[in-house]
């Protein structure tokens, strides 16, 4: 009896610590949970606010029929902004133009980095030199890179593209009026191509060099190990390229502006929101919607991409 | 890496040659249109408005004119200072907001890090053009159109994701039992950082900081939109010039060098750290 009793007392004592503990354990997890959180927190909550509040307004322009130069109040009309949108010749241009741009820059910068980064991938005398050179227009300011090759290769009179064509009694072309949406691609592959190379390059340096020689020992040609072994393991660089790649390109803005101005075959989304809405088209409310149409497109893009990237990241410890 | 060709370049020596001279001549192709930049900033202009010449007396008059002449709507001067004041100050920002968040990321992972940083880096996927006129419509209500203030926000913005996803791939790579080492003996999250971490990221945290500065100083779209006057940067300046001024080109170049320049050089001395943080942020 007392020792029941004894050991009652004891186990309730026991108890109590316990659950004292228990909540002191959980009270120091929260804190330093918190501790963890808070250095967190000024990147987070600036990062919300500056990328991601303004999304809220443009969503809530787009359901409006604002307009900036009419006093009239805006007015809420719901979706008769996106309804009118099939009807829209100019957006459909513009959004063609933006799909073939970001892609047919995409593919081609990914089809000339992957060849620039294969050919770096040896000893060669000056290859540090060599990757430099092909770096440069990467880092170049878009704005300079258009009027390179607007005013110094590509014009008719003073062009270095037009002196070539003519040694091969080829009719000067001003290829920026004729073909624009060709000449804004060529510079943006001209810029692009040295990133691809770089991300390619980076895998390509990654490889297991073991089982690229037992593949030689065992008689493997060199085409049939670059299509067997190398070429799946650079696919997730590649991947990355044309993710990151993608995601700059549909924004392309500066070289339509420099090299064509804006010329109906070379407008995209981006430059036409602009044009429509700050750059004193004022229909806030139209240009919203096109917005809110570039933002769905691009969302939908990143998600497939960030699939890709996910699973890169599996095996990674926490 | 590079020998993987290894037993074949014996047998193969001529293709090996020719491959080599081959990227050569790619490398010089790609690099003509800068090269001809920087000839056509030395010409004068009456040798860089006409048809191409490779052979001309060099001057560096073009040079001068753009520096020291102040007429205009904004000086070349002014938006050189306009564009480094903006892109310095974001840089800090970014630098002071990125390194605790990689921190928190890193060293010592909040339970769901990998969420945030993926909600960090998604932000970069959004196009600008979505924020576009609810940014305009702020700025202008707070009186911040044309100014400096509004970039040097944007610019963080902007770049903070991305500095962010860089600095924890370095952070990641610090020994924890460092870091347990430092706390042990009483080190707060200042001293951890500024004694045991920033030594040994400080390369990586050049290379992304040089990275934001090279965004920073290129951005032109949201400079033209929201900034057009006042605090017009670099970019705004050359794009501004070159549109129908078709017989400046020579001093236009000579500006445009002055331009890269400083972008360009930073680029070739960090190049193999920033896409190691680029990539590496993915790929390990």
């Amino acid at each position: 009896m007392t020792t029941d009793m004894t050991t009652d007392v004891a186990d309730d004592a026991t108890a109590r610590a316990a659950a004292d503990r228990s909540a002191e354990v959980k009270r120091l997890q929260r804190r330093e949970g918190w501790k963890r959180r808070v250095p967190l927190l000024p990147a987070l909550l600036f990062t919300i606010v500056v990328t991601q509040v303004p999304f809220l307004f443009t969503l809530f322009y787009s359901l409006t029929d604002w307009r900036l130069d009419t006093p009239e109040p805006r007015q809420f009309i719901g979706l008769e902004n996106y309804g009118s949108l099939p009807d829209d010749r100019f957006f459909r241009d513009a959004a063609w133009v933006s799909v073939q741009m970001t892609v047919l820059a995409v593919l081609l910068s990914l089809v000339v980095g992957t060849g620039l980064a294969i050919l770096l991938d040896r000893k060669f005398f000056g290859q540090g030199v060599v990757r430099t050179l092909l770096i440069t227009p990467f880092l170049l300011m878009p704005v300079v890179a258009g009027f390179i090759w607007k005013t110094q290769m590509f014009s008719a009179t003073f062009g270095v593209l037009n002196w070539l064509l003519e040694r091969v009694g080829v009719e000067p072309v001003e290829f920026a009026t004729k073909y624009p949406l060709w000449s804004v691609i060529v510079v943006l592959v001209w810029q692009w191509s040295p990133f691809m190379m770089l991300i390619v390059l980076a895998g390509l340096q990654g490889q297991d060099t073991s089982v690229l020689e037992a593949a030689k020992v065992d008689g493997a040609t060199s085409f049939g190990v670059f299509r067997q072994i190398t070429l799946p393991q650079l696919r997730p660089f590649m991947e990355l390229g044309v993710l990151l790649g993608a995601i700059y390109l549909v924004q392309v803005y500066d070289h339509i502006e420099v090299i064509t101005g804006g010329s109906p075959d070379s407008k995209n989304l981006p430059f036409y929101i602009a044009q429509r809405s700050t750059g004193g088209g004022n229909v806030f409310g139209l240009a919203s919607s096109y917005s809110i149409i570039v933002v769905i497109a691009t969302i939908i893009i990143a998600n497939i991409g960030l699939r890709v990237l996910s699973n890169l990241f599996e095996g990674e410890a926490p | 890496m590079s020998d993987k060709t290894g037993p074949v370049v014996g047998q193969n020596r001529p293709l090996s040659a020719f491959l080599g001279l081959l990227t050569w001549a790619i490398g010089l192709l790609f690099f003509f249109p800068i090269f001809w930049l920087v000839l056509n900033g030395f010409k004068d202009e009456l040798d860089a408005n006409s048809s191409p010449k490779l052979f001309f007396e060099p001057t560096i008059d073009r040079f001068t004119e753009v520096t020291e002449e102040t007429t205009g709507l904004l000086s070349f001067r002014e938006a050189f200072f306009n564009s480094m004041s903006i892109v310095l100050v974001s840089t800090a920002i970014v630098m002071l907001l990125a390194i605790p968040a990689a921190y928190s990321l890193a060293i010592r992972p909040i339970k769901k890090w990998r969420d945030v940083l993926f909600f960090f880096i998604s932000t970069k996927f959004l196009p600008i053009v979505g924020a576009l006129m609810p940014l305009w419509i702020i700025a202008r209500d707070l009186d911040l159109l044309n100014t400096r203030t509004v970039l040097i926000v944007l610019y963080t913005g902007m770049n903070l994701p991305l500095a962010v996803w860089m600095m924890r791939s370095f952070f990641a790579e610090v020994p924890r039992e460092l870091v347990e080492a430092a706390q042990m003996d009483g080190c707060g999250l200042y001293g951890q950082i500024r004694s045991v971490i920033l030594p040994i990221v400080a390369p990586g945290l050049a290379a992304t900081a040089l990275l934001c500065v090279i965004f920073a100083w290129n951005e032109f779209f949201l400079a033209v939109q929201l900034n057009p006057v006042d605090g017009s940067t670099i970019p705004v300046w050359v794009a501004s010039q070159e549109s129908g001024r078709g017989n400046f080109l020579a001093k236009l170049s000579a500006a445009s060098l002055l331009a890269t320049i400083p972008v360009v050089l930073a680029g070739w001395v960090a190049q193999k750290r920033m896409i190691r943080g680029l990539a590496m942020g993915a790929i390990k």
